[in-house]
């Protein structure tokens, strides 16, 4: 029952992301662009995405199981540190260089983008390497 | 404002399609999606060598955004999607997202959607600082170098 919601709902959110157009780097960037010809488009996708989220997240809230009978994992750091910050500052630098963030990315390698393995592996050997010699101890 | 490629209801209903995704995954599964997560969790369990059997969720979440392009073709023809730097600075830009989203515990998903559809101030504080870095970038690229 996880197996089958979790491709599901990786096939939903794929889906979105193509329609909403998140899986154009360029509209990424469009959209980051405030000093040129700026597209506002990707503020509705968090717009859309809030307002089914906000909903889910408030029923999720009062159940104690999920509906394959998992545990309702929430997450309840909250922490406000530099790390925080800066890993914020960092992921928004490599964003607006390539207009790729981890969802899109995967979906753009998906279709075959040759751009996108590029950024792909760098990405998974960025993680690595935070979880390797950056991580807290 | 650039009005020819502003697409508000597309954008809209991929956002309304993406929430229902993250509904899906949190009421069915009871996990958030976040990608930065989906991916590093499995990822820790092949690096260290450890049991892949309790990230298969993620696993087949990542398959579903992997086969989302496929699954479109049936319908219709992808929408373009275009790079405009070369391999150097995409490497770069994959590491500093990885580093970033490792460091930050979360993506555009984990912190952008979830965090701030339930309300998180330690999500907000994210989502504002990799907004703020990702216009401070596409300014740097496109204005000034």
């Amino acid at each position: 029952m996880d197996k089958f919601l979790g491709f599901a709902s990786g096939l939903l959110f794929g889906l979105g992301l193509i329609l909403a157009g998140m899986a154009d780097p360029m509209k990424v960037k469009g959209f980051l662009d405030l000093a040129g010809s700026w597209d506002p488009s990707l503020a509705l996708v968090m717009a859309g995405g809030i307002a089914v989220g906000v909903v889910a997240f408030a029923v999720a809230k009062r159940r104690p199981l999920a509906w394959s009978g998992s545990p309702m994992e929430i997450p309840n750091n909250r922490t406000i540190d530099a790390r925080l910050v800066g890993g914020g500052l960092l992921f928004g630098t490599g964003w607006g260089i390539g207009g790729f963030c981890p969802g899109p990315a995967l979906v753009a390698l998906g279709s075959g983008m040759g751009a996108a393995a590029v950024f792909v592996a760098a990405m998974l050997a960025g993680m690595l390497l935070h979880d390797r010699w950056l991580a807290k101890r | 404002m650039n009005w020819t490629d502003f697409t508000p209801v597309a954008s809209l209903a991929g956002g309304l399609l993406i929430g229902l995704a993250t509904a899906l995954y949190l009421l069915g599964s009871g996990r958030v999606a976040g990608i930065a997560g989906v991916l590093a969790s499995p990822l820790r369990a092949v690096v260290g060598g450890t049991s892949l059997r309790p990230d298969a969720s993620r696993l087949l979440f990542m398959l579903g955004l992997l086969l989302a392009p496929w699954a479109w073709r049936l319908f219709a023809p992808l929408p373009l999607a275009q790079v405009d730097v070369g391999i150097p600075a995409l490497l770069l830009a994959g590491l500093l997202v990885g580093v970033g989203v490792r460091m930050g515990n979360g993506c555009t998903s984990g912190h952008g959607i979830c965090g701030l559809s339930r309300f998180s101030l330690r999500s907000l504080v994210n989502v504002l600082a990799f907004m703020t870095a990702g216009f401070v970038a596409v300014f740097v690229l496109r204005h000034l170098l």
